[in-house]
């Protein structure tokens, strides 16, 4: 089984955040994080905990799109309340959307524009603050574009690495992982900075920099891995028979 | 055990003007919906709404009952963002507090323990500190550390929608999570509790277990039994959120004749005339 889609690609990379993570929390913000998430469950991060999505923790990948009740194995009841527990134990680890992401990693879901006028009001902060401050945060952008990668975000959800060492007592949890696009792998520097990590094949490094709103290097970047034999066939024929993936990603 | 059963408009009659209320539930889940629909009903205005915010925020924002809205996020789950919420934000005039989801539980904890303040990790470093400027840092009295200090929430009235109660307000949910009903109602000074079914408190264990029994009738000071109370949010297991008719609000609400009459057709009478509403709605739905 070869020919892996960019989705798959992205799938892979999002369950590698997971590599180290030993038993936390993993909570997942959109489709391919949340096929990641159970991938990495069934492949290289066995102890990671999952949940349904609801209230309940999973002790194996519940059916894509539908809560424990739909068949699965419960270990644990989380409901939100215990949600904000967990985190602020450190015990969780979250890959979340942004609409708008700087070169230090802050990130922005509340709204476009001014704080008094908003051109557009978004979700609201959410628990961005609270995340970025207790635990690890990855970020899934489906479509990288200079829209989303800005040089300032307008209203700063989640902390970026600049601000956590203005606070770097408060904020000693605060820990940035990647961001995962359509288009590369990105990371931190030792600066804080994001830099490209890979870049997915295919995909022309000018892109990646001409889609970025800061300058960027994408230029000598390596090629994102691809994932195994066994992880596509987990992804198609597990996790998502019904291609939810591509939605997200098309072919 | 005192008899709180109270009918829906008489229960609401405990809100005025002015006054700090908290809404149960989350998002589009578990919504008081009827009793905010009955609010809509009333003269009150200049409200300080406290809520997870779903169509309920939409709703009264909409109808101008709202001088301040508090919350982590407005949403309709299924359908990210409420487009009643956002057209009054994107319009300017409301005021609002927007917190980490973290923070606003926090603020309902310290006023349930009758504090000024709890304090909180989240929010520092990000720009919910600068959007409310009134926000205090405290320090630690045990080292050098220095945490966001999240003022109390009091509430002058909480509405909450549960599964079951008894009469005297025994409440108790029977779907996957309680979320924060219980907090909103050690947070407020009077809680409005409507319930599908008011049934004998000797059969409150009937069906499930006693990890179900949420709500004290301590903190609880009216009863109003309104079956589909919660429509169109989730009230699980009785029943799920209504999609086609969530769609529908959501939709009509981004065209003002469209939301027009949708005003019109569900929310001109009383809560028996917007359930009857909600049927021939679907009866269409299904004859197309």
């Amino acid at each position: 089984m070869s020919n892996a889609t960019i989705a798959e690609i992205c799938v892979a990379a999002c369950a590698d955040t997971y590599l180290e993570s030993g038993e936390i929390l993993a909570h997942a913000v959109g489709t391919i994080p949340t096929i990641g998430a159970r991938l990495a469950k069934l492949t290289s991060s066995p102890d990671i905990v999952l949940t349904d999505g609801e209230a309940f923790l999973m002790a194996e990948p519940p059916p894509l799109g539908r809560s424990a009740s739909a068949g699965g194995v419960v270990e644990g009841w989380a409901p939100f309340g215990r949600i904000f527990e967990i985190l602020a134990t450190g015990r969780r680890q979250s890959m979340m959307g942004a609409s708008q992401i700087d070169r230090f990693g802050n990130q922005n879901i509340s709204l476009i524009g001014d704080w008094s006028a908003p051109r557009r009001q978004l979700i609201g902060v959410r628990g961005a603050p609270g995340n970025t401050a207790n635990h690890r945060v990855d970020y899934w952008v489906p479509r990288h574009s200079a829209r989303v990668f800005v040089d300032k975000v307008d209203m700063v959800s989640g902390v970026g690495n600049d601000r956590a060492r203005e606070h770097a007592r408060e904020l000693r949890f605060h820990q940035l992982g990647v961001v995962v696009t359509d288009l590369a792998v990105l990371d931190f520097d030792s600066d804080g900075a994001m830099r490209v990590r890979s870049v997915h094949p295919g995909v022309d490094p000018a892109t990646v920099e001409e889609q970025t709103g800061f300058p960027i290097d994408a230029s000598a970047a390596p090629a994102t891995r691809i994932p195994s034999g066994e992880e596509l066939r987990i992804i198609r024929e597990v996790l998502d028979p019904r291609g939810a993936r591509t939605r997200e990603i098309p072919d | 055990m005192p008899d709180k059963i109270t009918p829906l408009s008489e229960a609401v009659s405990l809100i005025e003007s002015g006054m700090t209320i908290g809404i149960g539930g989350w998002g589009s889940r578990r919504k008081p919906m009827a009793l905010v629909r009955e609010l809509l009903r009333t003269d009150v205005t200049d409200l300080t709404v406290v809520a997870f915010g779903g169509p309920d925020v939409g709703l009264l924002v909409d109808a101008g009952k709202v001088r301040r809205l508090v919350y982590g996020f407005v949403s309709l789950d299924s359908i990210p963002l409420d487009p009643l919420f956002t057209q009054a934000r994107e319009r300017g005039g409301l005021d609002v507090t927007e917190y980490d989801e973290g923070m606003f539980v926090a603020g309902l904890k310290a006023a349930a323990a009758r504090l000024d303040f709890m304090p909180i990790r989240a929010g520092i470093g990000s720009d919910v500190l600068p959007a409310n400027p009134d926000l205090r840092m405290v320090s630690s009295p045990y080292s050098d550390e220095q945490y966001v200090a999240v003022p109390a929430l009091q509430l002058d009235v909480a509405l909450i929608h549960m599964n079951r109660s008894d009469a005297g307000g025994n409440g108790q949910f029977l779907g996957p999570d309680p979320y924060f009903d219980d907090l909103f109602a050690m947070a407020a000074t009077r809680t409005i509790m409507s319930t599908e079914k008011i049934i004998p408190t000797a059969s409150l264990l009937d069906d499930a277990s006693f990890h179900t029994l949420l709500v004290s009738r301590m903190y609880v000071d009216a009863v109003v039994e309104t079956p589909r109370g919660a429509h169109f949010t989730t009230c699980a297991p009785d029943y799920e959120r209504d999609e086609a008719f969530q769609r529908h609000y959501a939709a009509a609400a981004k065209d003002p004749a469209a939301w027009q009459a949708f005003r019109e057709e569900f929310l001109s009478g009383d809560e028996s005339s917007y359930q009857e509403a909600v049927t021939r709605f679907h009866a269409q739905e299904g004859a197309r």
